[in-house]
């Protein structure tokens, strides 16, 4: 018999007795969700702006290697996407359109219409979403409702820069990832 | 080593085990602050045990499901009896697309197996990307904590050991730096990697996707780049429902560190155009541990690492002195279901206090376990061979005259003892802790003077 049919036949010879599942109430937020996404991005050390205040950055920034596969911001690409991933280990700088934002802890969901290479928001030296603000959600509860049937072969909640505490607990901003997560909220 | 003598050996460095304590408690201080900010946390704790007891009374069903949904999507589903099994199976793919060299992101599972050691004797270079995993990796010790496998180590250790392996400034202790050295040294790892291999933190048996969470982003990194995606996960790792999700995501990084969520949630469907995700599901002692009906609930624990945080013994006795893969609260309920004997001690390293009760996230009775464990173990006691002091006292209670000659000795010998007994590191127990005052008679001779 295969490992397969041993490990199900032992657990179907285990007594057990039955359970239903709960039924998920639809927990929501007390307050204005922009105001709580903002701060949730500012506690997981990512910074959310404007669209002008973006601009000013990215202008006083010189980068020379972005990819922006953003609307508004299509004219900022100075990279070409190629087949293999590896070429992006010196990009600068990545601007992303998110999906949608979750109030109560600032994670953004991308999923493959977002991304080109899946390394994309990992491997960038910087990463810029650009999000609606009539896309935010209060909870993880209406994240999942709003994601539904959906189907992508990858999703990602992003909640901020890759970061570290492993060092005595130190926090460390970017670990193995971008060094950067800011939100245009348009 | 049983836990009492490992225990001593982390407390010989004084300042650094009172580090350890104060650390832990400042991460379960951020935990308690976290879980009150949410109106509905007791209600989300019992979503997520009844979640977990469907899922354990159903298991059968949702891995055959959540088989047939990933290998619709193009993953490809192992099955594993044991750890040699599964150490096997990641071989063979391994040979298989003749890969010499992998990164691997953070799993339990994996350390659990031995899978690093296994591969290493077999030829390939196993490179650990957590950095706490890479900082012990290089030290060749296990993690210390399922969250933080770094904790027992101070920054002059880190700035030490990558000195010597990373080439950074002798005597630069700064965490940045620190940590920006073992970025670039990784980056090139991650370039370089065919296969990638993370754990799982969920499965959903509805629609066949796992789920990773990092803070650093390192397993993406490794996946991402990588052309064969290897993910190892147990069997009780399942939950039904993709909304599920919901549930556990918002108490899994809350219980774990005290943030609201971890900065990157992956979730795995099938692989990119022109790769490869393997899937193995791993038994081990899982299929035992659900039978014994007692014991069944530890597998619903998701791994956040609360209960170490919060364990009085925990935190004052360090990972090690566990000396089992997943230490603590926890792992003293799992551990004996794998070991019994093996880890005999590790029952009796709690002061039943309940704490890990509380704060788990998936309302695990743990300290109940953990006295139900001590009586399994008492039962079989004799088959352990018995401990000096059992003797000692099974000496004394069989001889009336060695009972009574041992009292009066005792009664003496406590006002004599002095305090350094207590305080000292060697004796685990005597922190903060006075010796009983002695009584001046037994109940024997105040019966004799007052009754006979």
């Amino acid at each position: 018999m295969s490992s397969r049919e041993n490990i199900l036949k032992a657990i179907r010879g285990i007594q057990r007795e039955r359970k239903e599942l709960p039924t998920l109430p639809d927990f929501k937020l007390e307050g204005d969700l922009v105001d709580l996404f903002i701060r949730a991005i500012q506690a997981n050390k990512g910074e959310v702006m404007g669209e002008e205040e973006f601009n000013n950055w990215v202008s006083s920034c010189d980068f020379h290697s972005i990819i922006s596969l953003s609307e508004p911001f299509q004219s900022l690409s100075t990279f070409e996407l190629s087949e293999d991933p590896h070429n992006l280990n010196h990009l600068q700088l990545a601007i992303i359109q998110g999906q949608f934002g979750v109030a109560e802890n600032g994670a953004i969901w991308l999923d493959d219409s977002q991304l080109p290479h899946r390394v994309l928001p990992f491997i960038t030296e910087h990463l810029v979403i650009v999000l609606s603000k009539e896309n935010l959600v209060d909870t993880l509860h209406q994240a999942y409702e709003r994601i539904g049937e959906e189907h992508s072969g990858f999703g990602l909640f992003v909640a901020g820069p890759s970061k570290t505490a492993d060092i005595e607990q130190s926090l460390v901003v970017g670990a193995h990832g971008a060094k950067s997560l800011r939100v245009v909220l348009m | 080593m049983s836990h009492p003598k490992a225990a001593s050996q982390f407390l010989k460095d004084q300042a650094n085990s009172l580090w350890h304590d104060e650390t832990l408690w400042m991460v379960r201080e951020k935990r308690d602050a976290i879980s009150k900010t949410i109106p509905e946390w007791e209600e989300l704790r019992n979503l997520a045990s009844q979640i977990k007891d469907k899922v354990l009374s159903n298991l059968d069903v949702y891995l055959e499901n959540f088989e047939a949904n990933a290998q619709k999507n193009g993953i490809k589903v192992h099955w594993a009896k044991d750890a040699e099994e599964h150490n096997q199976i990641v071989l063979g793919i391994l040979q298989e697309k003749n890969c010499q060299a992998i990164v691997k992101s953070k799993s339990i599972l994996t350390e659990e197996c031995h899978l690093n050691p296994y591969l290493e004797k077999n030829g390939v270079e196993v490179v650990d990307t957590d950095l706490g995993e890479r900082i012990v990796q290089f030290l060749q010790q296990p993690p210390s904590h399922i969250v933080m496998p770094a904790i027992h180590l101070k920054k002059r250790d880190i700035s030490a050991l990558f000195h010597e392996k990373l080439q950074t400034e002798k005597g630069n202790e700064d965490p940045s730096y620190l940590t920006n050295a073992a970025r670039l040294h990784l980056r090139e790892k991650f370039l370089g990697s065919k296969v990638a291999i993370t754990g799982v933190n969920f499965g959903v048996a509805e629609t066949g996707e796992f789920v990773v969470c990092t803070n650093e982003g390192n397993a993406d990194m490794g996946v991402h780049l990588a052309d064969v995606h290897i993910a190892c996960m147990g069997i009780e790792k399942i939950i039904p429902r993709r909304k599920d999700l919901g549930v556990f995501l918002r108490l899994l990084a809350r219980s774990a560190t005290g943030q609201p969520i971890t900065n990157y949630n992956s979730h795995f469907r099938s692989p990119a155009k022109g790769k490869e995700i393997h899937l193995v599901l791993v038994d081990n002692g899982r299929s035992l541990q659900l039978a014994r009906e007692k014991f069944r609930n530890s597998l619903k624990c998701i791994r956040c690492g609360a209960c170490m945080n919060t364990c009085p013994i925990y935190r004052r006795s360090g990972g090690y002195s566990y000396g089992s893969t997943v230490p603590g609260p926890i792992g003293s309920i799992l551990s004996p279901g794998l070991d019994m004997k093996k880890y005999s001690t590790l029952p009796f390293a709690s002061t039943l206090c309940g704490s890990c009760s509380d704060v788990c996230p998936v309302k695990i009775n743990i300290h109940e376990q953990l006295y139900e464990w001590r009586q399994e173990i008492t039962k079989h006691h004799g088959e352990f061979g018995k401990g000096l002091s059992m003797k000692l006292a099974s000496g004394i209670f069989k001889s009336p005259l060695a009972y009574k000659i041992s009292g009066s000795t005792m009664r003496k010998a406590i006002k004599l003892l002095p305090k350094g007994l207590i305080y000292n590191p060697l004796n685990v127990w005597g922190k903060n802790r006075d010796l009983p005052e002695a009584p001046k008679e037994s109940f024997q001779e105040w019966y004799k003077k007052n009754r006979g």
